[in-house]
């Protein structure tokens, strides 16, 4: 329906929707009605809306975790399917950053870092670099053997955004990433995601109730009722 | 390493649930290691009663036990004076009891069976053995449990017997037991004539086959085993390894439901954590290996211990003096690396199940109750 490349016909689109179309309990809750959605390169795009719209569901199937009813989901130009490059997609094309850290409270900070580099297979030398380089950005450097109890929810949450940007995704998938942190820790996290989108060249797509972060996104899209109704240049 | 620490962190997270799955793989470890090991010392110093000073026995066809076996004197004469014998001996086996004690092995033997020939004489002399009827030859231990000695009269069963002699052998059964003349045994269990087995003792080994053959075709009622042969085949042999494994493996498959207790507890209440991996990553078999990860460190850990408590029980057991001579507290290496592998092979089917599910953990699903 809608492609967030309008504005320079010559970026490459990365993540695309045709037509999307998902229902949970056998049809009885329908949640996305025939999408289309275009994302390019290096851009920040916000998805807006009520809850219950769709927008975790559109993150899902771009992530692979779920399957459309019917539609097709492209990342990067090829196809999703979970049973061929499901693997793939998740090791080395997307990161997931979600409300809720998600980090395994037993691990520190730099192991729950660098689980994707061990599921991927990645050298251990090379991780560690990886590592070192992301939490020097994300001010955590000083932090990398305390174990996730002792950190407090921005650090939590910023280490969640380095265990995403691990294996270079060049695709940031975010389901309200700020949402369960107050006012400050909330700017400077999303001042951070903003920060490494940009110099990463990564593109964000990000699921969120807070206006104010979503304006100052490349694109703001507009959810309601399971359709993509509005899409405009935030800024 | 982060790999080891996933499995490891499940286990520290749950202790107790963790140390009583270990300690039902030791358990069953120790049960199955020290009922194998006893009944194999058992069969070992019954079949090398056997095998004293022989390579073959000679016994009765199709019994099912050596006391109910019947080989006639006329036999023994006859293969005594086959051309590649050396010695052979006939040994009639019987259970007898005394005041206070219902079981004790009686062996029917020749002055020149290679028990008496060879055994270290405590008391008495060898040579006064089988000059009178009611002569009889203890084992030391039997000695000191029937507190007699050499001179004394003991009443074993409906007779009573003089004490000539008192040997000490490494052997058990033959320690506690009674050495009679072949042919006061043979009165005393009214089996005037024949005796249970012939052991016999080649010129030269290599006649072992030739001889076997001459038996069958002479005797057709009689077979003749090497030692080897005998304790692979002996039914009684085979009855007692099969109890013995089967009682282990019982206490393995209890040990087994132990281990799949506690990790289906482990993958129930960690879906969330699963679909976190998943989401970054984590394949099928990385999940899976996780899971058979724990449990083969239980597993493992719990072999040990039981190799650890079976040993201990089985030293134990030997410093008992009712049961000294009886149990041989040797560990085969073979049946060490049996219980090691079937306790992970016991822990790998025990997480089974949980792997499976695991692996079929669909991550959205699993995220989606934030």
């Amino acid at each position: 329906m809608i492609a967030s490349s309008q504005s320079n016909p010559q970026s490459r689109i990365v993540l695309q929707a045709k037509n999307l179309w998902k229902s949970y309990d056998h049809g009885a809750i329908a949640v996305l009605k025939g999408v289309d959605f275009e994302a390019v390169e290096g851009q920040a795009v916000a998805l807006c809306g009520p809850s219950g719209c769709g927008k975790s569901t559109l993150l899902h199937l771009f992530g692979g975790l779920d399957e459309p009813d019917s539609g097709r989901v492209f990342v990067n130009g090829i196809e999703v399917n979970r049973h061929r490059n499901l693997l793939r997609l998740l090791r080395h094309e997307v990161g997931f950053v979600f409300q809720l850290h998600n980090l395994i409270p037993d691990l520190t900070l730099a192991e729950n870092c660098l689980i994707p580099t061990v599921a991927a297979g990645v050298d251990r030398r090379v991780a560690k670099a990886r590592l070192m380089e992301l939490t020097e950005r994300t001010g955590l450097s000083h932090r990398l053997d305390q174990r996730i109890q002792k950190l407090s929810g921005g650090e939590r949450q910023r280490t969640a955004l380095c265990r995403a940007l691990m294996n270079r995704p060049k695709i940031l998938l975010a389901d309200e990433p700020t949402g369960s942190l107050d006012e400050k820790n909330s700017a400077m996290v999303f001042d951070l995601l903003l920060d490494l989108v940009a110099t990463e060249n990564v593109t964000l797509l990000m699921a969120t109730h807070d206006r104010n972060l979503a304006e100052r996104c490349h694109h703001l899209v507009e959810m309601h009722d399971g359709r993509i109704h509005e899409l405009a240049s935030a800024r | 390493m982060i790999f080891l620490k996933l499995i490891l962190t499940n286990l520290r997270r749950h202790r107790i649930r963790s140390l009583i799955s270990v300690a039902g793989i030791a358990f069953s470890v120790a049960a199955m290691l020290t009922v194998v090991t006893i009944l194999q010392g058992a069969i070992g110093m019954f079949s090398s009663i056997l095998s004293s000073d022989s390579e073959i026995i000679v016994f009765e066809r199709n019994v099912s036990d050596l006391f109910f076996s019947n080989v006639p004197a006329a036999a023994v004469e006859q293969i005594s004076s086959w051309p590649m014998v050396a010695h052979a001996d006939p040994v009639l086996f019987g259970i007898v009891s005394s005041a206070g004690h219902p079981i004790i092995t009686c062996f029917g033997v020749t002055s020149a069976d290679a028990r008496i020939r060879k055994a270290t004489w405590i008391a008495g002399d060898r040579l006064t053995f089988g000059s009178q009827s009611d002569g009889v030859v203890l084992g030391e231990r039997a000695a000191q449990f029937l507190a007699v000695q050499v001179g004394d009269h003991v009443p074993i069963g409906h007779a009573v017997f003089h004490i000539i002699g008192i040997l000490k052998t490494a052997n058990g059964f033959e320690d506690g037991g009674v050495f009679m003349p072949l042919a006061s045994a043979q009165s005393f269990f009214h089996k005037e004539g024949s005796s249970s087995v012939i052991t016999i003792k080649l010129k030269n080994k290599d006649d072992a086959a030739s001889f076997k053959s001459m038996v069958k075709a002479n005797y057709g009622n009689l077979i003749a085993l090497e030692d080897a042969e005998f304790n692979r085949s002996y039914s009684q042999f085979r009855i007692l390894k099969a109890t013995a494994w089967a009682v282990g493996a019982c206490g393995l498959l209890l040990g087994g439901l132990g281990v799949a207790n506690t990790m289906i507890m482990s993958v129930f209440t960690r879906i969330r954590e699963i679909a976190i991996l998943r989401v970054n990553g984590f394949s099928n078999p990385q999940i899976g290996t996780m899971i058979f990860g724990e449990s083969a460190v239980v597993s493992l850990v719990g072999a040990l211990a039981g190799l650890l408590i079976g040993t201990a029980i089985l030293f134990a057991l030997k410093l008992i003096p009712a049961l000294d001579g009886y149990v041989d507290p040797t560990i085969h290496p073979a049946v060490l690396l049996i219980v090691i592998l079937l306790a992970l092979f016991t822990g790998a089917a025990g997480a089974f199940y949980p792997a499976i599910y695991a692996m079929r953990v669909r991550a959205v699903e699993a995220l989606r109750f934030e």
